[in-house]
């Protein structure tokens, strides 16, 4: 009935001073066999996508940019075909109806279009954004120091290796510092 | 031969300045930045400088109030030449707007490190300047509130726009131009904005960074699919940044009128605007590192390097220049010869003189080292360069429009005080839409500078 019914723990959160530690870190983490796992770092990492094995399912933002891309390309200039060649036709200086190089700017325009603004949608649906809240942010070094200028790792307790002893200890065997244990009401 | 020669790499070959000033760490640079929007008190220049702005935003108000009460006869537009200031600024204001996109789409792609100081401020620029560029096509309009009917939606009309005419290319070009250049500078923004929500000092900074920031954590999850969708926007706003004022340049060179119906006005109108367009990024830059202190970020580098596109597309604007007059002497046509003629000797000849002066004969100091790297003098040649291209496209504009095929359909123009003060009120919106930007969000990407001090200032080609 009480407050402490509804808490949820969400894992735990160590800290790194550089990227390399927490790189090599991400490495062992995953030799060790954790799954549930992801790093923070306050800018991108170069390599921190290969530590943690993203592989093509990880990242289908270029698929979903190609879609948007195709779909307002070909829709563009079919629209501009149907709309001056079947729905409106006009004759312009004897030109014929479907004079389509006239067409191909509009439809460049329509390909860009489409293709940014799918990328940057489906970029934000596949990372689940907007998520106004994230239990890590319970974490007061998490919340001040992961946009600024320390490294993370969180392995979740969801993780069917986890051990709150055992991943406390290995964590902090990574030299990690700070190692804490995340909460959420 | 080669005992005398100092090695590539020693000091007298590399004599670049960096691209950030060392002993920087991620925390500092961090706190440089954020510390502009959320902890450093509005400086009295800030004050004043937005209040006057934001007056001659009033005197826009004004301008266009009185112009949709009257109507377009206010400003000195007639037949003949009915395009005047209004597409003037237009084309002006839309070429300011390429260096944004140039500068991180570009030169990102090119991989080129000192774009990431000045990107940011670059990509608001230019979407500032798209809006002022927007607004004069519709004011010109005539009933501007139908300017909706531009673009193609099902009207009880049963008609649709004419997709053969150039003016509907513009539409969808400016359009899609604005929409994208703000895409790209949100998603830039994302992770600045988690920043700012973690370290705001109050409320609502915290709530307002935070809606806008969306959650954003610094997953590398989430910066692997960000990484991706950042280089395909790159990737997707190189083309379009190309094929803008491309498409600008068909308004004309489609029109069969003396001086605009050439070839080379596509490859010279972008030219163009990415000499306009660093000019303005200077024009601002300079004045902002110093009431900043950034000079650590944005340094010398970065002013010397813009001055050298600057003289790099100035030069192709020259070359533009003399082959439109090469090919109007060498088609023979007696429209295009007599357009030559009086653009040297006709009535509106000083903005011609006044425009090789701006824009061909003063920027060839910057081949001087000494002048690339005086601030003042770049701040000058920025403001003089601005000054050209304005004056270039009102040399096209007018000169042709007033001198057509037959004696009959010829004119004159002048601007009245209403084209003065509509031009005036837009860069009193720039100006103001610039301060507030620079009080409300970070003006340097902190992610992108703490990538840079990872890899730390010396890793230069």
């Amino acid at each position: 009935m009480t407050g402490e019914q509804r808490i949820h723990f969400h894992g735990l959160v160590g800290e790194f001073e550089t990227p390399k530690d927490l790189l090599a870190a991400v490495r062992k983490t995953r030799e060790a066999g954790y799954k549930k796992i992801d790093a923070f770092s306050p800018f991108p990492l170069e390599g921190l996508a290969e530590a943690l094995d993203l592989g093509f399912w990880d990242n289908l933002v270029p698929q979903i940019t190609l879609l948007g891309g195709l779909i307002g390309g070909l829709g563009g200039f079919f629209f501009q075909w149907w709309a001056n060649v079947l729905s409106y036709p006009q004759n312009i200086g004897g030109r014929p109806l479907n004079s389509w190089p006239a067409f191909i700017p509009v439809t460049f325009e329509m390909t860009v279009l489409f293709a940014s603004i799918f990328s940057v949608l489906g970029m934000l649906a596949l990372n689940k954004l907007p998520q106004p809240h994230h239990p890590l942010f319970n974490s007061e070094r998490f919340y001040k120091h992961a946009s600024n200028d320390r490294f993370f790792l969180s392995i979740e307790a969801k993780d069917p290796r986890f051990n709150l002893v055992e991943t406390t200890r290995f964590l902090q065997g990574l030299k990690a510092q700070n190692v804490t244990e995340v909460y959420d009401e | 031969m080669n005992g005398n020669k100092p090695p590539v790499n020693s000091p007298e070959i590399r004599r670049l300045a960096p691209v950030i000033e060392p002993g920087h760490t991620y925390a500092s640079v961090t706190d440089k930045i954020a510390s502009i929007v959320l902890t450093r008190p509005t400086s009295k220049g800030w004050l004043a400088g937005f209040g006057l702005a934001f007056a001659i935003v009033m005197l826009l108000l004004v301008a266009v109030t009185y112009l949709f009460a009257k109507g377009v006869g206010i400003w000195g537009i007639n037949i003949p030449i009915g395009w005047g200031f209004a597409i003037v600024n237009f084309v002006w204001w839309i070429g300011i707007g390429h260096a944004g996109t140039l500068i991180s789409a570009i030169l990102f792609l090119l991989n080129q490190k000192w774009r990431t100081s000045i990107n940011r401020f670059a990509e608001a620029m230019t979407l500032f300047a798209v809006a002022c560029a927007g607004m004069f096509p519709l004011i010109h309009a005539g009933r501007p509130w139908y300017a909706y009917w531009m673009f193609p939606y099902p009207s009880t009309m049963g008609v649709w726009p004419q997709f053969r005419s150039p003016l509907i290319w513009d539409v969808f070009a400016v359009s899609t131009y604005g929409t994208v250049s703000l895409i790209f500078w949100f998603v830039g923004l994302i992770p600045d904005l988690a920043t700012l929500r973690d370290r705001a000092v109050n409320k609502p900074a915290q709530i307002i960074y935070g809606m806008l920031a969306m959650g954003w954590r610094n997953s590398a999850r989430h910066w692997h699919r960000y990484q991706s969708s950042y280089l395909l926007l790159a990737g997707l706003a190189t083309p379009l940044v190309l094929s803008v004022h491309t498409v600008v340049s068909f308004d004309f060179s489609i029109a069969i009128v003396p001086g605009w119906h050439t070839t080379i006005f596509p490859p010279y109108f972008v030219a163009g605007a990415i000499y306009s367009g660093f000019a303005m990024v200077l024009t601002i830059a300079i004045p902002l590192r110093k009431a900043y202190q950034l000079e650590d970020f944005i340094t010398m580098r970065h002013l010397e390097n813009m001055a050298k596109v600057m003289l790099a597309t100035g030069l192709i604007v020259a070359y533009g220049y003399f082959f439109e007059f090469f090919m109007s002497i060498y088609s023979g046509n007696k429209f295009d010869l007599y357009l030559v003629k009086m653009r040297i000797h006709g009535p509106y000849a000083p903005f011609y003189y006044a425009l090789i002066l701006c824009n061909i004969l003063t920027p060839q100091l910057l081949w001087i080292r000494k002048v690339r790297t005086n601030v003042a003098a770049l701040f000058i040649m920025s403001l003089v360069i601005n000054t050209g291209m304005w004056l270039e496209r009102f040399v096209i504009i007018v000169i042709s429009l007033t001198r057509d095929f037959t004696p009959s359909a010829w004119g004159r123009y002048s601007a009245t005080f209403w084209d003065y003060a509509t031009l005036l009120g837009s860069l009193g919106l720039f100006t103001a839409l610039l301060f507030l930007f620079v009080r409300g969000l970070p003006a340097i990407s902190i992610a992108e500078m703490r990538e840079l001090v990872a890899h730390g200032p010396e890793d230069e080609e």
